[in-house]
C-alpha cells in the first residue's frame, strides 16, 4: 500500500512538472515519453521522403508532414524526438520505441490486424524503374511489353503484389531487401525492370542510377487498393485518434498539399501504362 | 659389391645421427646392424631407400652413386625394399591389395597376370586365406608378413628391415623371422636393424655394431655377438641380455 | 538371467522412468506458463497462426526446391575446389611454392570474410563489370560464392585429414617407388577423406543453411518466400513454416554427422 501511494505521488509530481503543453490536449500522456513525441523513420531514410538522412531538419515530405501532424499535436519543434527502426521489428506485435513510424508503409488490411495505422497521408503511384539501354532496346509502357522484362522488387513492398498479379511477368522476379540492392542488380543487367512508389523511383532514376529513366507508372487509382502510405502504430494505439485528428486538420487546411507540392513535385510527366 | 656406403652424413637440427658411416655389402649378403636406440640404425636403411636425403656422403647401388643430387629416386626405391617397424600396410586395402598397388601403378603387371604372380607370393608364404582380408583383420605377425610379400612384390634387389619384430607381441615374433630365413636361404641381399640377437647370429654374414652415427665394429655374426673386441660393443650384449 | 543382470536393468529402468518423467514436467510447465504470459495471444496470432501456416507451407516447400538445388549443384564444386586447395596448400616441390602461397592467400581471405558480403561483392560485382544474360545470373554468382567461402573451410578439413594420415604411411608408399602423386592419390587421400567425413558432414549442413544468404541478390528461396508471406500477411508464421522446413532437414543430418563420428571413435579406441 506505502509503496503503491508514494509512486503515484512520484507519477503526479512528474506529471505537473514535465508537461510543456496544456494537459486537455489530445495527446496528453499518451505519448511514450510524456511531453515528447517520437517519430520513427528508416535507417537510412531516403530522399524525397527525408533529405540527408536528417529528418531533424523538416526537409522532406514526410519529415515535413512529421513536423505538421506534430505541430498540430501542439508539440512544439523541439518537443519532437526522432528515432531509427526497420521494417521488421516495426510490424511485429507488441510495445514500440516510438509514437509512430513514417517510412512508406503501405495500409494493408492484414497488416492492419497487428498493428495499427493512421489516415494516409499520402496515395502513391508505382513506377517502373528502367535503365536507358532498356528503352532503347524498345520497352515501352504497355503491359505487353513489360511482361517480357525481367522484374525485381523489393520484397517486403506491396510493389510485389502489382508485379505478380498485375504485370504477371513471363520470368519470376528477383526480390531484395531494399532500394540499393534492387539498383545494383540493374546496374549487374540481373534485372531489366522494378517497381517503386513514384517520388523513390524518381530519385533512384535521378540520382543513384547513372542512366536511370522511369519507363511509366501505373496511378494510385488504377489497383483495386491503392497504395497509401500511413503512419504505423502499435496495436490499439491511444495516440490515434489524436493523430488522424491532426491529419485531417492539416489536409483541411492545405498545408499537406504544400508539403507534396513542394517536395513531390517532379512525380508529374510520367507516362501512365496502358 | 651390390651396395657401398661412404661417409654418410645426417643431422635432424642439432642431432647428428649419422657422423661419416661407411659399410659394404656385397650381393647375396645378409648385414644385421644392431646397436642401441638412436644409434642410427633406422636412419642407415631410410637413407639407403632414399627417404632420407643424405646431408653428406655416397650409395653406390651396383656401382652408381643413388644418393648424388637430383637423381630420379622412383625407380632407385623400386630396386630397394623396406619393411618397417609398424604402420606398414594401408589399412583401407585388402591384403593382395596392398600387394597389388606398386606393381599395378608402375607397369610392372596388371589384370590376370598380376593377380597370379600376387596369389603365388601369398601362396609361398602360407597366407592365400588372407588376400581378401584387410589389415586390421589380420594379427600383427600376418601384417608384417604381407609387408614382405608387398615388398617382394617389385622384385627387389636388396631387401632392407628396420626393426620389424620390435612392436610385435613376443608369440607373433617367430612368423616373421621364418620370412625372413627363407629369403636367407634364397640369397636375397638383406640389412636388417635388429634386437633379435638369435636371429642375427643365425642368418647373418656380418653383424655390424653402430654407436652415435658409425659402425664401431663390425665382423662375423659369431665373432661380434660372442667375443667383441670393442668395449661398446661388450657393453651393449651385456645390456641387452640383463634387458 | 543373473541377480546382477536384474540389479542393473532395474537401475536402467527407474533411469528412464525418472528421464521420461523430468522431461514431461518441463514440456508441462512450459505448455502451461507460456500461455499464461500477457502477450501470449499476440505473440500466438503472430508466430503460430494455423490457418496462415496451412496457406503459405506449399508455397515454402516450392520454395525450397531452390535451396535443394542450389546446394546440390554446389557440394560437389566444393569438395572439388576444397580438395585442390588442400592439395595445393601441401605441395612440398620449391617450384610449386607459387600454388602454394596463392592457396594459402584464399583460403585466408575466404575464411576471413562473412558469407553474405562474398555474396553480394561477387554476386553483384562480377556480373556488373558487364557478362551478358545469361552469364550474368545471380544463380550463377551467388552459387560461386557459396562455394569460393565453402572450400575455403572444407580445404582446412581436408588438410587436416591429410595430415592426420601417419608419416609411416606415406614412407610406405614412397618406399614401393610410387610417385608423389600416386602416394596421395592411392594411399593418403582415401584415408584422409575417410577420417573427415563427419566434419564435412557438419560443413554441410551449415551450407544447407546458408543457401538461403542468396535470396540477398535476389533468388527467391524459402527464406525470401517467407519474408514476402510475412510482409504481405503481417505475420511471421511463415518464418515458422521454412524453420520446420529447415529442421526437417538438419536434424536427421547433424545425427547422421554425430552417428558417423561415434562410429570413428569406437572404430579407432
Amino acid at each position: 500500500m506505502t509503496m503503491q501511494k508514494i509512486s503515484m505521488a512520484l507519477a503526479a509530481l512528474v506529471l505537473s512538472s514535465g508537461s510543456a503543453f496544456a494537459a486537455d490536449h489530445c495527446a496528453a500522456g499518451k505519448t511514450i515519453s510524456d511531453g515528447v513525441l517520437t517519430i520513427a523513420t528508416g535507417n537510412p531514410a531516403y530522399y524525397p521522403w527525408v533529405m540527408d538522412d536528417a529528418p531533424e531538419s523538416g526537409a522532406g515530405f514526410e519529415a515535413a508532414v512529421a513536423y505538421a501532424v506534430a505541430g498540430a499535436m501542439g508539440f512544439a519543434k523541439e518537443d519532437v524526438v526522432w528515432a531509427r527502426a526497420g521494417f521488421d521489428e516495426s510490424i511485429q506485435p507488441g510495445a514500440k520505441n516510438f509514437d509512430f513510424n513514417m517510412q512508406q508503409f503501405s495500409i494493408t488490411e492484414a497488416r492492419e490486424a497487428v498493428i495499427d495505422f493512421s489516415d494516409p497521408y499520402y496515395s502513391a503511384s508505382m513506377a517502373v524503374l528502367v535503365r536507358q539501354s532498356t528503352v532503347d532496346a524498345g520497352a515501352t509502357a504497355t503491359l505487353a511489353s513489360l511482361k517480357g522484362l525481367k522484374w525485381g522488387a523489393v520484397a517486403s513492398t506491396t510493389a510485389l503484389p502489382v508485379v505478380t498479379e498485375i504485370i504477371v511477368p513471363s520470368a519470376s522476379p528477383l526480390l531484395y531487401d531494399d532500394n540499393t540492392n534492387v539498383v545494383e542488380a540493374m546496374k549487374a543487367g540481373q534485372i531489366d525492370a522494378a517497381l517503386f512508389d513514384l517520388p523513390t523511383a524518381l530519385y533512384l532514376s535521378a540520382v543513384v542510377l547513372d542512366d536511370g529513366a522511369l519507363l511509366g507508372q501505373f496511378p494510385a487509382d488504377s489497383t483495386e487498393s491503392p497504395d497509401q502510405f500511413g503512419m504505423l502504430m502499435e496495436d490499439g494505439s491511444a495516440l490515434r485518434a489524436c493523430v488522424n485528428e491532426a491529419l485531417g486538420e492539416i489536409t483541411s487546411n492545405g498545408t499537406l498539399a504544400a508539403i507534396e507540392a513542394e517536395w513531390l513535385q517532379e512525380t508529374t510527366g510520367v507516362p501512365v501504362i496502358k | 659389391m651390390k651396395l657401398r656406403l661412404e661417409n654418410l652424413q645426417k643431422s635432424f637440427g642439432t642431432n647428428h645421427v649419422l657422423r661419416g658411416l661407411s659399410l659394404d655389402v656385397a650381393e647375396g649378403e645378409c648385414i644385421c646392424l644392431i646397436g642401441s636406440s638412436g644409434s642410427g640404425k633406422s636412419t642407415v636403411l631410410r637413407t639407403i631407400n632414399l627417404l632420407e636425403p643424405l646431408d653428406d656422403g655416397a650409395i653406390y647401388l651396383d656401382g652408381v652413386d643413388i644418393a648424388e643430387p637430383g637423381l630420379d629416386p622412383q625407380p632407385i626405391r623400386q630396386r630397394i625394399g623396406i619393411v618397417f617397424q609398424s604402420f606398414n600396410l594401408f589399412p583401407h586395402m585388402t591384403a593382395a591389395g596392398n600387394v597389388r598397388l606398386a606393381p599395378r601403378r608402375l607397369g610392372r603387371a596388371s589384370g590376370a597376370a598380376l593377380n597370379e604372380q600376387v596369389g603365388a607370393l601369398f601362396e609361398t608364404f602360407g597366407l592365400s586365406q588372407h588376400m581378401d582380408h584387410y589389415p586390421d583383420q589380420l594379427s600383427g605377425g600376418q601384417q608384417q608378413r604381407v609387408a614382405v610379400i608387398r615388398a617382394l612384390a617389385m622384385r627387389p634387389e636388396i631387401m632392407l628391415f628396420d626393426e620389424v619384430t620390435s612392436a610385435l607381441d613376443p608369440e607373433l615374433v617367430g612368423e616373421v623371422l621364418d620370412v625372413m630365413h627363407r629369403l636367407r636361404s634364397e640369397r636375397m641381399t638383406m640389412i636388417v636393424a635388429t634386437h633379435e640377437m638369435a636371429f642375427a647370429a643365425e642368418a647373418a654374414d656380418r653383424v655390424a655394431m653402430l654407436d652415435q652415427g658409425r659402425i664401431v665394429e663390425i665382423g662375423k655374426a659369431r665373432e661380434v655377438l660372442t667375443n667383441p673386441r670393442e668395449q661398446r660393443t661388450r657393453d651393449f650384449l651385456r645390456l641387452d641380455r640383463t634387458a | 538371467m543373473t541377480r546382477r543382470q536384474k540389479y542393473e536393468a532395474d537401475l536402467r529402468r527407474r533411469a528412464g522412468i525418472k528421464a521420461g518423467l523430468s522431461t514431461a514436467a518441463v514440456l508441462l510447465a512450459i505448455a502451461i506458463l507460456v500461455p499464461m504470459a500477457p502477450g501470449w495471444p499476440a505473440v500466438k496470432k503472430s508466430f503460430f497462426n494455423a490457418e496462415i501456416f496451412l496457406k503459405t507451407f506449399p508455397g515454402l516447400l516450392e520454395a525450397f526446391v531452390l535451396d535443394v538445388a542450389i546446394f546440390l549443384w554446389s557440394v560437389p564444386l566444393i569438395a572439388a575446389l576444397g580438395l585442390g586447395l588442400a592439395l595445393m596448400r601441401d605441395a612440398q616441390s620449391p617450384g610449386l611454392m607459387p600454388l602454394r602461397l596463392a592457396a594459402i592467400g584464399f583460403i585466408d581471405v575466404f575464411r576471413g570474410v562473412p558469407v553474405i558480403l562474398v555474396i553480394f561483392l561477387i554476386g553483384f560485382g562480377i556480373p556488373g563489370l558487364g557478362l551478358p544474360r545469361p552469364y550474368n545470373s545471380p544463380y550463377i554468382w551467388g552459387t560461386v560464392a557459396l562455394v569460393l567461402t565453402y572450400s575455403a573451410y572444407v580445404a582446412e578439413i581436408f588438410r587436416s585429414g591429410i595430415e592426420s594420415v601417419h608419416t609411416s604411411q606415406r614412407s610406405a608408399a614412397t618406399s614401393l617407388g610410387l610417385s608423389h602423386g600416386d602416394v596421395m592419390r592411392y594411399v593418403v587421400l582415401p584415408q584422409a577423406i575417410r577420417r573427415v567425413v563427419p566434419a564435412n558432414m557438419n560443413m554441410l549442413i551449415a551450407l544447407q543453411k546458408d543457401v538461403a544468404l542468396l535470396s540477398f541478390i535476389g533468388p527467391v528461396e524459402i527464406l525470401r518466400q517467407a519474408g514476402v508471406y510475412k510482409s504481405l500477411m503481417a505475420n511471421f508464421t511463415p518464418y515458422v513454416g521454412a524453420a520446420l522446413i529447415f529442421l526437417a532437414v538438419t536434424i536427421p543430418a547433424t545425427r547422421f554427422a554425430d552417428y558417423l563420428l561415434n562410429r570413428q571413435r569406437r572404430a579407432r579406441s
